[in-house]
Parts: structure tokens; C-alpha cells; sequence
């Protein structure tokens, strides 16, 4: 095995693992169309970074970090649903970015290409998984008590939105990491996959939380090497196997 | 002399939603050690109260509590979707580690495990909170509430959506916890029975004017 492949199931895993172990919790708030708009929300600020010559990692985290702020906002000071306000941003973003984006760079854009990953964006990928799971387990008993009942969690004093903001906010982090090998008509498909496939199996939130990393890890490391060995798109390797996983937990659910 | 002080002092509340007033005027006083129970038909704003009490809403006029105040709150019918796989033991983690203290807090409210010192064996703690009976979430939630020593219990209809059997048995919990702690305890309820045998004081909530005796 080369070391390029073995760097690139290392940031694949990396990147499986976070997004595994942030869907849970979305999963859990039943929000998960939300991951889903968030990565589309990533193709406009990739477009601006490919024509700025600057990394389109940037680009993406910063227009998801631009569209989280928007959407929270919104859901905290309007009476719009989230799951409207989410459809809004989702096509408009993704009609804005079909614009911008120059036509070679679009199916890259979309799908994700492993080959272009460079050793910096490896760089970015640990530190940003890092800051992930060290945020998520500060913020976890307080995002899941505000699952259980928001007043509870407000009766002990948690600022039950600026929690959401903070998990948004992470969720942008990792769609944008996810970006360049799965593209961002699928990374959102690797924060919800992975964790309903665990939801299907777990006997409690300890093994949830477990599960759901183990298949974010096992689907992008399998992918990738359906990928490199057939020669096809890593993005949809990558999420076609997360399903078989889905479909197969589908039989020993609890 | 501790018990005629109070533990609660409100004054001139007044809840408005969208324009629409829910009460305006509100001033009561609780005692400690008193059990208040809080009336009213639907709709008078018995769950705003407790929401301002909890300071979970803006409000206008003073809700005052003792420096000293602990509060344990049981919310209205909880309910958890079944699918999600939070179990009893670990909803109760949120605020105490200690099994062991799990345990004792949950034989305080009625679920018993089979040998003395034998706590980590409850059954109940490995199900999920989703897929309890109305009595036994009831229950679950009075030992999320007292488990870290509150000296208040507020009570949001404790037992709306229990069946018979369960409702006796929060009741004999609710009287143990009267009889033999320094509890103060708030509770709604529509039920008059209930109210005539477990309060000290009732405050009634109507439009225009509320009292209480």
C-alpha cells in the first residue's frame, strides 16, 4: 500500500469519524436535513476560493460559517421553521454556486476527488477533527439534555441556544473538512448515514456515540479503496458504502 | 421559627404573549416547608407561572426566592421519542456519577432492586426513557429532581397521562416526601381531591383576579 493511499484512509477515517460522531447528535434533534443544506451551502464559498487561487477548505468553512451564524439567527428571532429557512439557503446557495463555480472545477466541486488532496489539507483535517471531538464531548450531556426537554436543560441554567450554536458551528467544521474527497452534494450524507445506521443498533447513547464513529471510519476507509481500486468518484464510493452498512443494520435493529 | 419564613416572594407579575394578557397582578408568598398547590382552568397560565418561577420567560413585576434556594423541577408530561437510545441510568448521569447514589435516590421514589446494596441491578436504569410508562417517567423525573438535594419541588401536573395504579403511587411518594423531608412543594393540578389532601395552601388562578387561602 503507498503512502499517499494510506494518508488518504487516514484523513478519510479522520473525517468519517467526526461526522459520524456529530450526526448523532443531529440525528437525535431531528435535524438531519440540516448537515445535508449546510454542505450545499459549502459549493459558493469553494467557487470564490477556486477564483481567488486560495484553498477551497477556507473558502468552504468560511461561507458555512457565514450561512450557520444566518440560520441560527434566523431560527432563534423568527417565526420561520428551521427546516423552511434551511430550504432557502440550500437552493439558493447551490443555484449561486453552480454560477460561480468554473465548469472543470464543478464535478470535483460536487462529488469530491481525493487526488487532489494535498498534505495541508491532511493538516487541517487532524486539527479540525480535534477542536471537533474535544468541543462535541464538553457540549455532549448539554446538547442531550436539551433533546430530553429544552425547560429542563433552561431550568439548570444551560444556554440551550448558544449550545446549538456552538454544535452548528462544529457541524460547519466538519462539512467543510469533508468537502474535497466527498464533495458537497454528499458530505452531508456522511454526518446523517453513519448515525442512523448506529441508531438502528445501539442498546444506549455510550454505544450510539461509538457506532456511529466505527461506521463514519469503516465507510470512508472502504470507499476510498473501492475508489482508488475501480477508479470512480471517492464521494459517491464513500456514501453508496455507508448505505450497504445502513441497509445491513437495518436487520438487527434493537 | 424557620417555617413561617418565606421561600418565595412574587409580586405584580404579568405575563403577556403576542398581546394577549395571561395574568397581570400576580402576588403570592410561600412558606418553606409549605406545600402550595396551584389551580385554575386550562388556559389561566398555571404553566406560564412555574415558567417564570423557573425564570424560563420574560416577565414583568418580582419573583423573589431565598438566597438558599435549591429548585427540582418535574416538567408536564415528558415525552421522549422511543427510538432514541438514552437510557435511565445515563439520563440520571447528567447530574450524579455516583451509581451508588443513583440507586438510593431511585428506591426514594418507589424502585426497588431485588438485594439490599444491590442498586446497579435496577432494571429500570438500563431502559430507555422513551419506552417508560407515564408512572414511571413521572417517577424517573422526581429522581432526576432530587438528586442533588433540592429544598423546592415544582410540579407541573405530575401525573397528567398516568394511569390509576401509578398515580397511586406517585401520591404515596408525594405524601412520604411531605411527612418526612423540608421539602417546599409547588405543584399544578386539576385534580380537587388531590388538592384538598395534599396542600397547605392553594393559589387559584383566575382572569381579572387571583387569590389564595
Amino acid at each position: 500500500m503507498s503512502t499517499n493511499l494510506l494518508f488518504l484512509l487516514l484523513i478519510g477515517a479522520l473525517v468519517g469519524a467526526a461526522s459520524g460522531y456529530l450526526g448523532s447528535f443531529m440525528v437525535l434533534k431531528r435535524m438531519s436535513l440540516v448537515g445535508d443544506a449546510l454542505s450545499h451551502v459549502a459549493l459558493p464559498g469553494i467557487a470564490i476560493a477556486l477564483t481567488f487561487g486560495i484553498n477551497p477548505m477556507l473558502g468552504a468553512l468560511l461561507a458555512l460559517v457565514i450561512a450557520t451564524f444566518g440560520i441560527w439567527y434566523l431560527a432563534e428571532h423568527s417565526e420561520i421553521y428551521p427546516e423552511a429557512l434551511v430550504g432557502v439557503f440550500f437552493t439558493a446557495s447551490l443555484s449561486l454556486g453552480l454560477l460561480l463555480t468554473p465548469e472543470p472545477e464543478l464535478l470535483e466541486a460536487l462529488f469530491g476527488n481525493i487526488d487532489k488532496i494535498a498534505p495541508a489539507d491532511g493538516l487541517m483535517v487532524i486539527v479540525g477533527v480535534v477542536i471537533t471531538f474535544i468541543a462535541t464531548t464538553l457540549i455532549s450531556k448539554k446538547l442531550l439534555l436539551g433533546v430530553v426537554s429544552e425547560d429542563l436543560a433552561k431550568s439548570q441554567k444551560i444556554d440551550v441556544s448558544k449550545i446549538n450554536l456552538v454544535y452548528l458551528l462544529l457541524v460547519a467544521l466538519v462539512v467543510a473538512l469533508g468537502v474535497k474527497f466527498l464533495g458537497t452534494l454528499l458530505t452531508g450524507a456522511m454526518v446523517i448515514i453513519p448515525a442512523v445506521t448506529a441508531k438502528n443498533i445501539a442498546k444506549n447513547i455510550k454505544t450510539f456515540h461509538l457506532f456511529s464513529i466505527l461506521f463514519g471510519v469503516l465507510s470512508s476507509a472502504i470507499g476510498i479503496l473501492i475508489a482508488k481500486y475501480f477508479g470512480i468518484s471517492s464521494g459517491p464510493a464513500v456514501v453508496l458504502t455507508a448505505v450497504v452498512f445502513f441497509i445491513a443494520s437495518y436487520f438487527f435493529r434493537k | 421559627m424557620k417555617r413561617m419564613e418565606n421561600i418565595l416572594k412574587c409580586s405584580d407579575l404579568k405575563v403577556k404573549f403576542g398581546g394577549h394578557t395571561i395574568f397581570d397582578g400576580l402576588s403570592f408568598e410561600v412558606k418553606r416547608d409549605d406545600t402550595l398547590a396551584v389551580v385554575g382552568p386550562n388556559g389561566s397560565g398555571k404553566t406560564v407561572l412555574f415558567r417564570c418561577l423557573l425564570g424560563l420567560i420574560p416577565f414583568e413585576g418580582k419573583v423573589e426566592w431565598a438566597p438558599d434556594v435549591k429548585i427540582g423541577y418535574v416538567p408536564q408530561k415528558l415525552s421522549v421519542p422511543g427510538d432514541i437510545p438514552l437510557t435511565v441510568r445515563e439520563f440520571l448521569r447528567f447530574k450524579e456519577t455516583n451509581d451508588e447514589k443513583i440507586g438510593t435516590v431511585m428506591s426514594k421514589v418507589g424502585f426497588k432492586a431485588k438485594a439490599k446494596h444491590r442498586h446497579h441491578d435496577l432494571r429500570v436504569l438500563n431502559t430507555r426513557l422513551g419506552k417508560l410508562s407515564g408512572g414511571e417517567m413521572q417517577r424517573v423525573l422526581m429522581a432526576y429532581a432530587l438528586m442533588d438535594g433540592p429544598n423546592v419541588l415544582l410540579l407541573d401536573e405530575p401525573t397528567a397521562g398516568v394511569d390509576i395504579a401509578g398515580e397511586k403511587t406517585f401520591y404515596a411518594l408525594f405524601e412520604d416526601l411531605k411527612a418526612n423531608t423540608d421539602l417546599t412543594i409547588i405543584f399544578i393540578s386539576h385534580d380537587v381531591e388531590v388538592v384538598e389532601k395534599y396542600a397547605d395552601s392553594v393559589l387559584k388562578i383566575i382572569h381579572e383576579h387571583h387569590h389564595v387561602h
